[in-house]
């Protein structure tokens, strides 16, 4: 099957082949970076931006890595030396990068549906590290791909989902690439960080409590708070949403018992789970970071016409 | 110039009159209107058949950028994209740079349209000095100087006290106040109609309550103290709702909605479409429906078009630094002819909405083609068919959500003051 997006933007743009053809391919991937020499020609020649308006480690790093390992020649810009701090454009920012004929920008921006509004401006492909609230796609990719991993499969399976859905790219990737999938979701957060409508988009249950989500679970995700974009209206304080919605060994009792769980780090530990359940035998999040790369080579690859030597 | 429209259909609901008849034109004012009446002398003929001859239509809330934002818009272009739309009236808000809160401005404003535009303009004054939302404007001098209301249009009037005294000072010198009705802690951040459509894009959403709230505080304050109060652009069904309560109780409450806002939803905003992005926001379906049975109970007594233009770049970048609203004035007659192919409105209540209700709100002395009447008159061809296209729209700037999509119905001649401005598309 041949991939026919110039961009990788949002899982809800893909379809379930192509998504599996992504996840198949970072299966694939896996086997370089388990070589003594971790590196393959494949992009070789290539230019890839990593433009992040957003403070980012893991992702850029990640993608970072992915783009080495495949021989292509990444350049990373960050928010503090661009001239987005001159006050210069996204629009412009882009043009002017373009100029300098780079093949792939994977890019991170505050703003939902940036990478929508920089694809109209520029013939190179766009891949979205996150957008605001929108999507995080290597995320969704790279979470599908870890439960695969433990189960063989992604259909059948119940995936609760708990935190702050609204402010969560990562839950919009997850929700709409699972569901394509076969997954059911369940949500569950403070009812101030649900947001309207999210039933629809896709096998999606909105819980009434934690407990309710969990229940029988094959995967619990915990999502990050986002401190910062708390402000002081959407939840008392940490100690009570930890005391509501965090994981610890004894609610995770009630997912099945060989549920697994995730995050899409960073973690506050003690707040959106116990350190007991972040280093339990349960815990993927570090295959999660480790299937990190192997979903961005396979990202890069593709959009890349996936058919270099 | 004396003008003769010949074998229109004329509906003016100032008279109750919806007929096939002549209207003749002398001096600058409506002499007669009848069938088979003879040509003045020296007249221009303007042949109607077929087409509506309306009192002229005025569009009571307007942004004409001018002072201070000409890029955007000026009184020369806005009134050019005015006549274009079949206005001979438009009243302009406030936020200009400077502010229209003292006489010099509102003087530069008429002076300017009277020599250079092409049709009416009215300024609307402040509320608040610098629209600062602290101090009372001289709502007095302003009314004076020919400013026919007062609002701090583009963002409401905080402070409750504040508002309470501007509707009470405001009615002691008969000037009406309009309100544009938001509570701003709701809106936060929010870029879009809280949905759906911002749940699945992901963007930050305005809750319809934020327009609800503000539109009762309105209400409760002007029923408080027995004064008039005008809420601009109703977006949401709780409002419509909220006023329609309030009508039957007998408070003196009237509103106007815009086209947009009976025409899309939210849904409009996919693929981060800034030209769909305004303030209030595009809603949902149900409030769409909540519009236009307003609309058709005469809980929404106006329609407005809320034109507000900006540049390109101000609309071609990522969809949260997008300034709110577009451009109106062009496309608002076939946007609102559609109410009436709906068997929403008749034309005479359309005509209300659009001419007679703004003038007698205002106190404008316009909305009729009474013998006498100053000769602002509308002929709009129901049938004319034009496309969308930034060529084809005179305002200066082209942010609109329509742009590419072909209109039916449009103005054929507009005549201000007995001056054909401008003779069709």
């Amino acid at each position: 099957m041949e991939f026919k997006h110039k961009d990788i933007i949002a899982l809800r743009d893909l379809s379930k082949e192509e998504i599996e053809l992504l996840i198949s391919t970072a299966e694939n991937m896996r086997e370089v970076n388990s070589r003594d020499i971790k590196k393959v020609p494949t992009l070789r020649g290539k230019t890839i931006i990593n433009l992040f308006y957003e403070s980012s480690t893991r992702t850029r790093t990640s993608f970072e890595i992915a783009g080495k390992r495949l021989s292509a020649d990444t350049v990373n810009i960050a928010p503090s030396n661009s001239s987005a701090t001159k006050g210069e454009t996204l629009a412009d920012t882009a043009l002017n990068l373009l100029a300098m004929k780079p093949d792939i920008i994977v890019m991170r921006h505050a703003v939902s549906g940036s990478h929508y509004f920089l694809s109209k401006k520029v013939g190179c492909s766009i891949i979205n590290a996150g957008d605001g609230a929108h999507e995080h796609p290597s995320q969704g990719l790279l979470d599908m791909l870890t439960i695969k991993d433990k189960f063989g499969r992604l259909d059948g399976l119940k995936v609760a989902m708990v935190g702050d859905i609204t402010h969560s790219r990562v839950a919009r990737s997850d929700i709409q690439g699972l569901t394509k999938m076969g997954s059911s979701i369940f949500l569950a957060g403070p009812p101030t960080m649900m947001p309207p409508g999210v039933e629809r988009l896709g096998n999606v249950t909105v819980c009434g409590t934690m407990k309710e989500a969990i229940q029988d679970a094959d995967v619990v995700i915990m999502l990050r708070i986002q401190q910062e974009r708390q402000g002081k209206t959407l939840m008392p304080n940490t100690r009570e949403y930890s005391r509501y919605f965090g994981l610890n060994p004894e609610n995770l009792k009630l997912a099945k018992p060989d549920a697994m769980v995730m995050h899409p780090g960073p973690i506050n530990r003690g707040v959106e789970m116990s350190s007991y359940v972040v280093d339990g035998s349960q815990s993927h999040v570090l295959k999660q970071v480790e299937n990190g790369v192997a979903v961005r080579m396979a990202m890069l690859y593709h959009v890349c016409g996936g058919e270099l030597e | 110039m004396n003008l003769l429209i010949k074998g229109g259909r004329v509906i003016d609901p100032s008279q109750g009159i919806d007929d096939t008849l002549d209207v003749v034109v002398e001096n600058g004012l409506v002499k007669e209107i009848g069938k088979g009446l003879a040509v003045p002398a020296a007249a221009e003929t303007v042949d109607a058949t077929g087409k509506y001859v309306v009192p002229g239509l005025i569009d009571m809330h307007v942004h004409l950028r001018d002072p201070g934002l000409e890029y955007k818009e000026d009184i020369i272009s806005g009134t050019r994209a005015a006549v274009a739309g079949g206005f001979t009236s438009v009243c302009c808000m406030p936020n200009t740079k400077p502010a229209i809160d003292n006489k010099a401005i509102a003087s530069y404003i008429i002076n300017k349209a009277k020599t250079e535009g092409a049709c009416n303009v009215f300024p609307v004054g402040t509320i608040t000095q610098g629209m600062h939302g602290d101090r009372l404007a001289e709502m007095g001098e302003l009314k004076e100087s020919g400013c026919v209301a007062v609002s701090d249009d583009g963002k409401p009037v905080k402070n409750s006290e504040l508002m309470r005294r501007a509707l009470q000072y405001a009615a002691g010198i008969g000037i009406m106040v309009i309100s544009h009705a938001e509570e701003l802690e709701l809106v936060g951040e929010g870029v879009m109609n809280e949905g759906f459509t911002s749940t699945e894009l992901g963007l930050k959403g305005i809750p319809r309550v934020a327009e609800d709230i503000a539109t009762a505080r309105e209400i409760m304050l002007a029923e408080y103290v027995g004064a008039p109060i005008h809420i601009a652009h109703v977006s949401t069904k709780g409002a419509v709702r909220i006023i329609r309560e309030a009508k039957a109780r007998g408070v003196k409450v009237t509103c106007e909605t815009a086209p947009h806002y009976f025409t899309l939803t939210d849904d409009a905003v996919r693929g981060y479409n800034t030209n769909a992005k305004m303030n209030p926001p595009l809603r949902e379906a149900d409030d769409v429906a909540a519009i236009k049975a307003g609309l058709k109970d005469g809980t929404i007594d106006c329609i407005a078009t809320d034109h507000a233009p900006h540049h390109l770049d101000e609309k071609d970048v990522e969809f949260n630094e997008a300034m709110n609203g577009i451009v109106g004035l062009e496309t608002s007659l076939p946007l609102s002819l559609k109410l009436v192919d709906e068997g929403l409105l008749t034309l005479a209540q359309l005509v209300e909405k659009m001419s007679c209700k703004p003038s007698e709100l205002l106190g404008l002395g316009r909305g009729s083609l009474k013998a006498g009447s100053v000769a602002d008159i509308t002929v709009i061809d129901p049938a004319k068919q034009w496309t969308v296209t930034e060529s084809a729209l005179a305002s200066k700037s082209k942010n609109s959500p329509w742009l590419g999509e072909t209109m039916t119905g449009a103005a054929a001649c507009t005549v201000v003051g007995g001056n054909v401005v401008f003779s069709g598309r």
